[in-house]
C-alpha cells in the first residue's frame, strides 16, 4: 500500500490535549490578588505608595527587558512574573523612602536575583524579598522609618502611631478590633490584614495555591514565639492581644501568603512543605523575640529558600505501591 | 458508593459526540495488511503462503513463543505479499497483505453453539489463545496469558474494565450497552477459571446507562462497582487499587495481589471464541472529534487501512491539524492514514486545530500541579529534569520507572513542558541500563 501523508497535520507526543492554564495566568491571578493589600497600602499612606509600587514594577520589567535586549534571549516579560515581583517588592518598602530605592531595589530583584541565575524557574530566592533584604542592609535607616501619621477607615483624620510590633515591643497597647480591620502603620502592603487574606482567599480558590505553607508558617510562628516568651521569662505579656498581633502585624500575613510559598523557592512535596513552614516560622520568631529588629520575616523566607533544595532532596515521596519500601530497589539487581 | 484513587485529572470527556450513535458494521476495502505485532510479546510467524486462499477465520500466523497470539483473516480472499509494511508505530514490519474477493465466506470452526459449561479450565484457555485475543483495552497483553497464572486459587478478584477513561472514545460504553448479554455470559465463563475469585466489573459514574443495565443482568459472584469519572481511572494499577484497595508498582503483575484485569471488549470476544469458537476479526472503533462529517462507532475489519475505515464513516471535515489512534491522552498522533487497523486500535480522533502544537513552551516554574495530578506519585518536574539530564541512575532511584505514560502531568503543566516525552526518554535509557545490569550480574553469576 502507497503511504501518503495526511496533509498539514502535527504528529507529537501525547498527550494531545491540555488544560486551559498557563504562567501568565498564573501570575496575572497573584497580581489580581495582591491589589486589595496595595489600594489599602495608597489609602493608609497616601500617594508616595502608590508611586513606589508603580516605580518597583516598572524597575523590575525593565530590568527584565533590557537584560534580554543585551544578551539577546527571547523577551519574556509577557509572563508577568516580573510584575510579580515588583508589586512584592514594592509592598514590602516603607511609603518614607526616597524614590531611588524601589528602582534600585527592582533593578538588584531581576537583575542579580533572577535573571543572572537563568531566569524564571532558576532563582534560589525570592526575588523581592532578596531585594528588599538587600535595602535594608544598605540603607537600614531608610528602610525602617515609617510615616508618623496614617489614614485609617474609622477616623477621619490622620492618626499618628508606630507599627504594632513595635508599639507592643515598646510597652504600648493595641486594639484589637483596629489591629484586624482597621489599617495600621508599616509597609506599604501590610496596612490591613483583611485585604492581604481576601488576596490569599482568591489564590485558594484560583487554586494557585495550596494552604499548607502559609497555615504551617503563621501557626508555627505563633506557637514558637509564645514558647520564646515563656522561656525568656516574659509569660506575663502573653495575651490575646500579643498573640493577635504577632499574626497579623508586621510582615507575617504579606510574607505567609505572598511570599513563602513561592512556586520556584519553596518545597514540593507536602512533607516538605510541612518542614519548610516550621523553619520559617522557627526563624521568624526567633528574629523576632531574641533580635534587635521587631520584624524578621524577610530574613526567615530568605533563609528559608536556601534550604529548600535539601529539603526536597530528603522529601522525594515515595511513588504508589512502593510506601513501605525503604529504599526502591533496582531493578535487574542481584 | 463511588470507587475513586488518588490525584488524576478531570480532562473535557468529549463524549457527547459520539456516546448516542449505535455500533454500525462497516465493509472493509480491497486490500487487507495484518502486522505481525498487533500485541505485547514475541511477533507472530506467518503459516500462510503467497497464493493461499483463505476465508474468515483462517489462521494465517502462529504465535511466536508463549507470549504471543495467532493472527487469523478477517477476510476471503488470496494472501498477495509478505513482507515489511508501515504500522501505526512509524515503521515498517513483516505483514501479511490479504486481497479481499469480497464473498466474505466464513472458515466453519466446527464447535459453534458449544456448551462452556461443560469445558474445563485448559480448554478455555486454550480457546481463548487459539481466537487470537489480546487485551483491548489498549496494551494487547495476551489474554490466554494473562488468564493463565499460575495457581488459579490465589485469585480474589476478576477485574471488568468498563471504565473507559480516555476522553472522546465511546467504543465500550457502547458495547456495554448494546452487547451487555454476552458480556455478562462471558464474564461468567470466565470465573469459572478462578475458584475463589469475584467478578468486579468497573464503570466510571459518565456512564449511568451501563451502571444501571449491568446491575440488573449480574448473576452469583458478580458485582458492578461504579467508579468516579477521572483519569486515569481505567490504569490498571488505579483501577486495582479503586476496587480493592490493594496496591502494585511497576515490577509487580496483577496476579501478585490477587487480581486478574480484563477490559470489557476482550471479555466479548471471549465469549464468541468460547461458544462459537470465532476468532478475533473486528474491532469497534469510536470515530470522532470535531475534525470528523460524522462522529460514530464502527465495527471496523482488522486489517483494513485506516483511510477506508474514516471513508466509510463519514471522512473529514476540512483539514484537521491533527489526527489520533486511541484517546487524546494516550493515543498516537498518525502522519498517513495509509496504516492498517490492528486489534488494538481504538479510534481514529481527528482535531480541526492541534491544541497543542501552538503552545510554546515556557521554563518550569515548580508549581507542583505535575505532582498533585500524578497517580502514581512521583514528581514528574523532578524526573523529567533528571531525565533531560541523562542523570538515570537518579532517575530510577527517584521512581521514574513507576510512570504509566498516562499524560496527566503535561496536562496540567501550565508551562506546557514534554513532560511525558522526558519520561519516555528516561524509561527507555533506564530500562537498557537496567537490562545491561541484569546481563553483567547473569555473567558473573555463571562463572562463578
Amino acid at each position: 500500500m502507497a503511504v501518503k501523508a495526511i496533509e498539514n497535520v502535527n504528529v507529537s507526543i501525547s498527550p494531545h490535549i491540555r488544560k486551559p492554564i498557563s504562567t501568565r495566568r498564573i501570575m496575572l491571578d497573584v497580581c489580581i490578588a495582591i491589589t486589595p493589600a496595595c489600594i489599602a497600602g495608597i489609602i493608609a499612606f497616601g500617594w508616595r505608595a502608590a508611586v513606589i509600587l508603580l516605580i518597583s514594577v516598572l524597575s523590575c520589567v525593565a530590568t527584565e527587558a533590557v537584560f534580554e535586549l543585551i544578551t539577546k534571549k527571547p523577551l519574556t516579560i509577557g509572563d508577568f512574573s516580573a510584575v510579580v515581583t515588583g508589586l512584592i517588592l514594592g509592598c514590602n518598602l516603607p511609603s518614607t523612602i526616597p524614590f531611588w530605592m524601589p528602582a534600585l531595589g527592582g533593578v538588584f530583584a531581576i537583575l542579580i536575583v533572577k535573571m543572572i541565575f537563568g531566569g524564571l524557574g532558576q532563582n534560589f530566592m525570592n526575588p523581592a524579598l532578596a531585594a528588599r533584604c538587600f535595602l535594608l542592609i544598605s540603607f537600614a535607616g531608610l528602610m525602617t522609618r515609617f510615616p508618623e501619621t496614617i489614614h485609617t477607615l474609622f477616623g477621619a483624620d490622620p492618626v499618628t502611631t508606630a507599627t504594632p510590633l513595635a508599639v507592643l515591643r515598646d510597652g504600648g497597647t493595641v486594639n484589637i478590633r483596629e489591629m484586624l480591620l482597621d489599617l495600621h502603620n508599616g509597609c506599604i502592603g501590610e496596612a490591613s490584614a483583611i485585604c492581604v487574606l481576601i488576596g490569599f482567599v482568591y489564590l485558594l480558590v484560583r487554586r494557585v495555591i495550596t494552604p499548607l505553607i502559609p497555615c504551617v508558617y503563621i501557626g508555627s510562628t505563633v506557637v514558637f514565639v509564645v514558647l520564646l516568651q515563656l522561656i525568656t521569662g516574659h509569660a506575663a505579656d502573653l495575651n490575646l492581644t500579643f498573640v493577635i498581633v504577632q499574626m497579623c502585624g508586621g510582615g507575617l500575613l504579606l510574607g505567609a501568603c505572598f511570599m513563602a510559598n513561592d512556586y520556584v523557592t519553596s518545597p514540593l512535596s507536602r512533607t516538605g512543605q510541612l518542614i519548610y513552614g516550621l523553619v520559617l516560622g522557627l526563624l521568624t520568631s526567633l528574629f523576632r523575640i531574641l533580635g534587635s529588629s521587631s520584624e524578621g520575616v524577610s530574613y526567615a523566607i530568605i533563609i528559608g529558600n536556601c534550604v529548600v533544595p535539601l529539603i526536597d532532596r530528603v522529601t522525594i515521596p515515595r511513588p504508589f505501591g512502593r510506601e513501605k519500601e525503604k529504599k526502591i530497589r533496582k531493578e535487574g539487581q542481584a | 458508593m463511588l470507587h475513586t484513587f488518588k490525584r488524576g485529572i478531570h480532562p473535557h470527556d468529549g463524549k457527547e459526540l459520539s456516546r448516542d450513535e449505535p455500533i454500525r458494521d462497516i465493509l472493509p476495502g480491497e486490500t487487507l495488511i495484518y502486522p505481525m505485532s498487533q500485541h505485547i510479546g514475541a511477533p507472530a510467524v506467518p503459516c500462510v503462503n503467497i497464493g493461499d486462499h483463505v476465508l474468515i477465520g483462517t489462521k494465517i500466523a502462529e504465535p511466536g513463543s508463549f507470549v504471543s497470539c495467532p493472527i487469523h483473516s478477517s477476510v476471503s480472499g488470496e494472501v498477495v505479499s509478505i513482507g515489511p509494511a508501515m504500522t501505526l508505530k512509524g515503521e515498517p514490519e513483516t505483514c501479511i497483505t490479504i486481497k479481499n474477493d469480497n464473498a466474505y465466506e466464513v472458515l466453519p470452526s466446527g464447535v459453534e453453539g458449544r456448551d462452556v459449561s461443560s469445558m474445563d479450565s485448559a480448554s478455555i484457555l486454550a480457546a481463548i489463545r487459539d481466537a487470537g485475543i489480546v487485551g483491548l483495552g489498549g496494551a494487547g497483553f495476551p489474554m490466554h496469558v494473562k488468564l493463565g497464572v499460575k495457581d488459579p486459587t490465589t485469585i480474589d478478584y476478576l477485574i471488568v474494565n468498563g471504565s473507559e477513561c480516555e476522553p472522546y472514545l465511546t467504543s465500550d460504553y457502547r458495547l456495554m450497552l448494546e452487547e451487555s448479554d454476552k458480556l455478562m455470559r462471558g464474564v461468567s465463563y470466565l470465573l469459572r477459571l478462578f475458584p475463589k475469585a469475584k467478578a468486579l466489573i468497573g464503570i466510571e459514574n459518565n456512564k449511568p446507562d451501563c451502571i444501571e443495565k449491568l446491575s440488573g443482568m449480574v448473576g452469583e459472584g458478580i458485582e458492578v462497582c461504579p467508579l468516579l469519572a477521572k483519569y486515569p481511572q481505567g490504569g490498571e494499577r488505579m483501577l486495582i487499587y479503586a476496587l480493592t484497595g490493594r496496591k502494585l508498582n511497576v515490577s509487580m503483575l496483577p496476579a501478585q495481589v490477587g487480581c486478574v484485569v480484563v477490559n470489557v471488549a476482550s471479555v466479548i470476544a471471549a465469549t464468541e471464541a468460547l461458544e462459537d469458537g470465532r476468532p478475533l476479526t473486528r474491532k469497534v472503533m469510536t470515530i470522532t472529534g470535531d475534525g470528523v462529517n460524522q462522529p460514530s462507532n464502527v465495527r471496523a475489519y482488522i486489517g483494513d487501512s485506516y483511510r477506508h475505515v474514516l471513508e466509510e464513516s463519514g471522512g473529514f471535515k476540512g483539514t484537521p491539524g491533527k489526527v489520533i489512534s486511541g484517546g487524546p491522552m494516550m493515543g498516537i498522533s498518525m502522519f498517513t492514514l495509509d496504516i492498517p487497523v490492528v486489534k488494538t486500535s481504538a479510534s481514529i480522533l481527528a482535531f480541526e486545530k492541534d491544541p497543542v502544537a501552538q503552545k510554546d513552551m515556557s521554563p518550569c516554574i515548580r508549581c507542583g500541579a505535575c505532582m498533585r495530578a500524578c497517580p502514581e506519585g512521583l514528581i514528574p518536574q523532578h524526573l523529567a529534569l533528571l531525565s533531560d539530564r541523562n542523570k538515570f541512575e537518579e532517575f530510577e532511584k527517584c521512581g521514574g520507572m513507576e510512570c504509566i505514560e498516562c499524560g496527566c502531568c503535561a496536562f496540567v503543566c501550565p508551562a506546557k513542558r514534554p513532560l511525558v516525552q522526558s519520561m519516555r526518554y528516561g524509561r527507555r535509557e533506564t530500562g537498557a541500563l537496567q537490562r545491561a545490569r541484569k546481563a553483567a550480574a547473569a555473567e558473573k553469576g555463571g562463572k562463578n
